[in-house]
């Protein structure tokens, strides 16, 4: 019963960073019907740069916020040299120069920093904790990485629930054309969709490079991981992106600890393959248009 | 008196001519009925003058402003609202937000619910139905949230794109009716584009016929409605 806690709670864990891929992934493709294969390399580079923050002799918070604003500029960035030019061709070239740059911005870490291994701290202690006479394997971090992405979630809603910018945002995601009629302006929005998707993926990877460690290609896994979790939630839906990454990081932990860590990816691969044949379309997607 | 001008308007798909040197002016207060087989190039002229596709040559004049020039976000916040065909309300937004999104531009967030409210007035099985989603509305009502989100910007132009394509004969004759209050009391500039053709001479001042890309005929409505060799040649009843 304890180790079936244990991993529950691992699983939880885990399920909330790739929550956060998934987030940033289904931001972009509901906007443009991209997926973002850079994504996971874009925060990675983001990383390095709040490391050097760090080692500045800056503290962690201000090497946390740094990368998140980094992240929203190089997501905005990203989205006017690379995507704007693409616009209004078919979304595969897109997807192709995502895919590119994800090659390229990995070799150009490697340049610069070498593949070598480096350690980033977390925030809070990473160990366990005693409750009573029972070891709990939830530790302040944990507690820490749950809050934090429960925090971005809560803001997207509000974003996209409760002010006119997000109004303005879903339209141009739902209906780019309609949109324009109503006076919205829509590129200013889709480079803001970026940026925003990109500092989730930074938030990811702060939360996650504490345990894996920093390297070129540390957020490979991790992306992966996210465009199961995506898959599964339904690609244009943002509570999909979060139940999504719950039952991934769920089906990880229960196949890594009952039937051996070298299963995991495996796991993953089970779970999109189960939930494209029950349904394909996704948990959450949004229902497809009714004509009457 | 403000008048919407268009000028020579031509456009092309690559080869294809849509619309070669189309002239004709719609005046305020006025439905004026933009008539045509299908294909004849209705829907593209709608869209150059709201600026979503752009002319080869010729002009678009209103407020003395060329509306040809400028973007489309730009057009409409000058007071051209543009519906559609085809009921483009946004399916995953309620509707109230779909009313919301059309106030954005012109009112504040203090202005908006009064002006919303207008609409659920001139429309009222829209306000039984203001916190569902737009894919749950019958095709009446989505047309009518259509024409709403347009009108709740409150436009000075307003281009209706087939709005009663798919609907009963009872539900056109309401909203046509609708439509000819409002252009009178808001001193609307009406351009009525309609394959229906009885149903838009009804409401409409003057009548513009389009066939393969040109105009044809620039008439007074009533006189197109009494004309039964013309209405036989081109618009089929």
């Amino acid at each position: 019963m304890q180790f079936f806690l244990n991993i529950t709670l691992g699983g939880i864990a885990t399920g909330m960073i790739v929550a956060a891929v998934a987030l940033g992934l289904v931001l972009i493709f509901r906007a443009t019907n991209i997926v973002n294969f850079a994504q996971g390399a874009m925060a990675m580079m983001t990383t390095y740069i709040a490391y050097a923050v760090l080692h500045q002799g800056s503290g962690y918070w201000l090497a946390f916020v740094a990368a998140l604003a980094t992240g929203l500029l190089f997501g905005a960035l990203t989205q006017v040299v690379l995507i704007r030019p693409l616009q209004g061709k078919s979304p595969l070239n897109a997807i192709i120069v995502t895919f590119g740059f994800l090659i390229f911005l990995e070799g150009v870490a490697g340049a610069i920093w070498g593949s070598q291994t480096r350690t980033y701290p977390a925030p809070f202690s990473e160990a366990g904790q005693k409750i009573g006479n029972t070891q709990i394997a939830f530790s302040p971090f944990d507690v820490f990485v749950v809050l934090a992405v429960l925090a971005l979630m809560i803001l997207m809603l509000v974003l996209f629930r409760g002010t006119d910018l997000g109004l303005r945002m879903r339209a141009v995601a739902f209906a780019p054309e309609t949109a324009r009629l109503l006076g919205v302006r829509v590129r200013p929005l889709l480079t803001l969709g970026w940026a925003l998707s990109a500092a989730a993926g930074v938030l990811a990877a702060l939360l996650v490079v504490p345990t894996s460690s920093l390297t070129p290609n540390f957020m490979d896994v991790i992306l992966i991981y996210g465009f199961t979790a995506a898959v599964v939630g339904g690609l244009d839906s943002p509570v999909g992106a979060l139940v999504g990454g719950l039952a991934t990081g769920l089906s990880l932990a229960y196949v890594g600890g009952y039937l051996g860590g070298s299963l995991e990816p495996m796991a993953a691969l089970a779970l999109v393959i189960v939930s494209l044949m029950i349904r394909p379309e996704g948990l959450f997607a949004r229902p497809a248009p009714r004509r009457v | 008196m403000p008048v919407l001008e268009i000028e020579d308007l031509s456009v092309s798909y690559g080869a294809v001519h849509a619309l070669t040197d189309v002239s004709f002016s719609a005046a305020e207060g006025e439905v004026t009925a933009v008539l045509g087989a299908n294909g004849a190039g209705k829907t593209t002229l709608l869209r150059a003058i709201t600026g979503l596709v752009r002319p080869r040559k010729g002009t678009v004049r209103y407020d003395g402003e060329q509306l040809e020039k400028m973007s489309v976000e730009k057009i409409v916040r000058h007071g051209v609202a543009h519906v559609p065909e085809g009921r483009s309300v946004i399916e995953e937004m309620t509707v109230d937000e779909n009313l919301r999104l059309g106030s954005l531009f012109r009112f504040s967030r203090r202005q908006r619910g009064p002006v919303i409210e207008e609409i659920y007035a001139l429309f009222p099985p829209l306000a039984e139905r203001r916190r569902q989603h737009a894919n749950t509305l019958s095709g009446g009502e989505r047309q009518m949230l259509a024409i709403g989100r347009a009108l709740v910007s409150r436009p000075k132009v307003l281009l209706l794109d087939e709005p009663s394509l798919g609907l009963a004969p009872i539900v056109t004759a309401r909203l046509m009716a609708v439509l000819r209050d409002l252009t009178q009391a808001s001193n609307l500039i009406v351009v009525l584009v309609e394959q229906n053709a009885r149903s838009s001479l009804s409401i409409a001042q003057k009548a513009v016929v389009i066939n393969l890309g040109r105009v044809v005929v620039c008439e007074d409505a009533a006189k197109v409605a009494g004309d039964s060799e013309l209405r036989h040649h081109y618009l089929g009843y």
